[in-house]
């Protein structure tokens, strides 16, 4: 998937990747795409939540082995 | 503006462990949205000095506390330290020796430090407000705390308070 910046959120804890993620999508303009890539296991149900919350479009959520990448389409 | 939802925290405790659900919850409830208010009062005024070297965790009198050291190798990090209370209490030093282990325990889980989070909240715009009454109650002054907290009162908590979605005693 296409995506126009890359958040490195490996190794940390909540809430850190959510706030990383929030800092780092102010940055961004609307429409353009986030990756993220995080290794807490919370974070599943917390992007989601997060997505839903402040209306960003959690475009996929995946898992592979200990880490999990979020594609996020900031509002 | 006025579909913002809002969260009001009243912080209390004045312990390294404490101090984390205030600064958890406000941080990640400004990402979220929410236009976000900490007041802190009694014990919970340690959280905003500029020296956070005075917040501690106890394991005495403290049953819910696991003490599992933060190195060497994993059957030795499994196994908890059930140390009465009442040789703790003879030990000198060991609040301190249980902080630095929780530090350590903290950094090698990638959970954020408090000064870190207090950051953040303020980054995010959380408004800290300090209880006037317990500033003077406690001997602290104003130069104390860090920077851009307001002092106010029960009725400035409830001025915010009133118009809140969430609030919180902690």
């Amino acid at each position: 998937m296409n995506f126009d910046k890359e958040l490195d959120a490996k190794g940390l804890n909540c809430p850190l990747p959510i706030l990383r993620t929030k800092k780092t999508l102010n940055e961004m303009t609307s429409g353009q795409v986030l990756k993220v890539i995080a290794t807490d296991p919370g974070s599943v149900k917390d992007f989601a939540a997060f997505a839903k919350q402040t209306g960003n479009e959690l475009l996929s959520s995946a898992e592979a082995g200990s880490e999990y990448t979020f594609f996020i389409k900031k509002k | 503006m006025d579909d913002q939802k809002k969260l009001a925290i009243i912080a209390t405790k004045g312990t390294l462990d404490w101090a984390y659900p205030p600064f958890i919850l406000a941080s990640t409830a400004a990402a979220l949205g929410y236009e976000t208010q900490i007041f802190f009062t009694f014990y919970g005024l340690q959280m905003l000095r500029k020296d956070l070297s005075g917040l501690k965790v106890s394991p005495l009198g403290n049953p819910g506390m696991p003490m599992k050291m933060p190195f060497g190798p994993k059957w030795f990090k499994d196994i908890n330290w059930n140390i009465p209370n009442a040789v703790q209490s003879l030990i000198p030093g060991y609040e301190s020796l249980a902080t630095t282990l929780m530090k350590q325990t903290i950094a090698n889980n990638g959970v954020a430090t408090i000064p870190e989070l207090r950051e953040l909240c303020q980054e995010a715009e959380v408004k800290f407000i300090a209880c006037q009454m317990t500033v003077e109650l406690f001997g602290f002054e104003h130069s104390d705390f860090i920077d851009g907290v307001e002092y106010g009162g029960a009725a400035t908590f409830f001025e915010f308070a009133g118009e809140t979605d969430i609030c919180l005693f902690i």
